[in-house]
């Protein structure tokens, strides 16, 4: 060991050093646009003294550990008032860039039905002369009717936000298979699936009426209506959980307890690349976090990295395991 | 070794036990402003080691060289220490104990990251977050926040230095 025990040079403060590195770090890992000779400076700066390569290695391993970021999830709720808010408010500044093809466009009041409809990771606003918006998911189709007489819309797949401008002249209703969804004025999400039909209020009242079994339910903020092929049962949420349910709107899902299969189904929605829980055992492990939606590599690292999961990637899809 | 071996090495082996050698500097050295110095000497040297054959097991070695490093100090300072250099079997750091589950360590580093970056300024949190989640540029975080690009720098550097210290030197699982 004592050839590495040598007389150092007139050593620099740790503090000092620290500090330049820190410098660096925010340099780099901010550049737009870090060029070569960028590159040449802060070599330069590294090969003046292994302390400053030592403290640059301490410092940027700290910067790579928050690329996790998105997968944290807050632990209590004090702390959740201010992450929660905070990512949220973040996920809205990209969506402006993640979500291409927000299109709207007011179309006109017109007798003939019109159909719109989003590919798999889209994402459209449709905004209509009376001053409702739908706002449709990934993989959706709705048939609109919206005339002098009647304002219909069939959801056919998928998933779509409805802010409804109220008028007790003319109800906004919105069919899903032979559920009927009756708006009191209101801003409320519908989810049709194979399986089953979800309806969840944020704002305002609603009618929904199931047709097997046929019953008729007035729902407030806050409840969700799930139909199953013979079941109809409605829950609360708080507004953070439907907060949660929406942050598709801001391009991210937002997983609490979900399980890994949950989880790779909801992202399957989103994207061509398809996520593969190849076992069980892996698909029961329950996640946190928010994510893009489109970003299923992310998703894919995290599972790699934090839940010390087996991640094989091919072009069209990644096969996770235990 | 190539310098990124070192690195990744570095970060993987030896930032994790940065708690427990601030630890064992502070209890054998009486003078605590030295204690920043002594940790960068001793990073140093483990890293030039490491260049040369990457040392397996690494916690062992990474205490020995502690320990020649502060038996230097008394030598050179000629000045005894109240208290003899630890023994490191005390400290349980000759063996190498078995580390627990990867699976384990990650959700733990996890809550860490959680629990420091809440306690960030914040200003330096939003300048991190605005990176990281949303990918913007330093000049859209800038226009964002309301401030210049080189403040941006300053926030982010102030951020990354108390990360690291919160990651990397306070001890996990003791109760608070």
């Amino acid at each position: 060991m004592s050839d590495i025990a040598r007389e150092a040079p007139l050593p620099e403060h740790a503090d000092d050093v620290h500090t330049e590195a820190a410098a660096w770090v925010a340099e780099r890992r901010y550049a737009d646009d870090w060029r070569d000779e960028d590159q040449a400076r802060l070599d330069d700066w590294l090969a003046q003294s292994p302390a400053h390569m030592v403290a640059y290695w301490r410092l940027d391993a700290a910067w790579r550990r928050t690329e996790w970021l998105s997968a944290i999830r807050p632990a209590s709720d004090a702390t959740e008032h201010r992450m929660l808010p905070l990512m949220l408010k973040m996920a809205a500044a990209f969506a402006v860039i993640a979500v291409i093809g927000v299109a709207a466009a007011d179309y006109l009041l017109t007798p003939h039905d019109r159909t719109f409809s989003t590919a798999v990771g889209g994402h459209e606003t449709v905004a209509f002369a009376d001053g409702s918006r739908i706002e449709l998911n990934t993989d959706t189709s709705l048939r609109a009717r919206m005339n002098a007489d009647q304002r219909v819309i069939w959801l056919e797949k998928g998933e779509a936000f409805f802010q409804v401008k109220h008028d007790a002249a003319h109800p906004f209703i919105v069919m899903a298979g032979n559920h009927r969804i009756t708006d009191l004025g209101t801003k409320f999400l519908v989810r049709r699936d194979p399986k089953k039909l979800e309806v969840a209020v944020s704002q305002g009242r609603v009618w929904f009426d199931a047709h097997t079994p046929s019953q008729s339910t007035l729902l407030m903020p806050g409840d969700v209506a799930v139909a199953s092929a013979n079941s109809v049962s409605v829950t609360r949420q708080s507004a953070r959980e439907l907060a949660t349910e929406l942050g598709w709107r801001q391009g991210v899902l937002v997983f609490k307890h979900t399980s890994l299969a949950d989880a790779a189904a909801e992202f399957n929605r989103y994207n061509q690349r398809k996520l593969v829980i190849a076992d069980a055992e892996a698909g029961a492990m329950k996640i946190d976090g928010t994510f893009r939606a489109t970003n299923v590599e992310a998703f894919a690292r995290i599972a790699r990295t934090v839940l010390g999961l087996n991640v094989a990637d091919d072009s069209n899809r990644i096969v996770v395991s235990r | 070794m190539t310098a990124s071996d070192v690195q990744a090495w570095f970060v993987r082996e030896v930032l994790p036990l940065e708690a427990m050698l601030i630890q064992f500097l502070h209890h054998n050295w009486r003078n605590r402003s030295d204690v920043e110095d002594m940790l960068q000497d001793v990073y140093v040297r483990v890293c030039e080691a490491a260049l040369k054959q990457i040392p397996v097991p690494a916690k062992p070695f990474v205490f020995t060289i502690a320990r020649n490093l502060l038996i230097d100090r008394v030598r050179r300072e000629q000045i005894i220490p109240i208290e003899a250099v630890a023994d490191l079997d005390a400290l349980g750091v000759a063996k190498d104990e078995p580390s627990p589950d990867q699976n384990v360590i990650a959700r733990e580093d996890l809550r860490k990251l959680q629990i420091a970056l809440d306690r960030l300024p914040p200003r330096c949190r939003e300048a991190i977050v605005l990176r990281q989640v949303d990918g913007l540029s330093r000049r859209e975080i800038a226009q964002r926040m309301g401030i210049g690009e080189g403040t941006v720098k300053e926030y982010v550097a102030e951020g990354v230095r108390a990360l690291a210290s919160m990651l990397y030197r306070e001890s996990s699982g003791r109760k608070a």
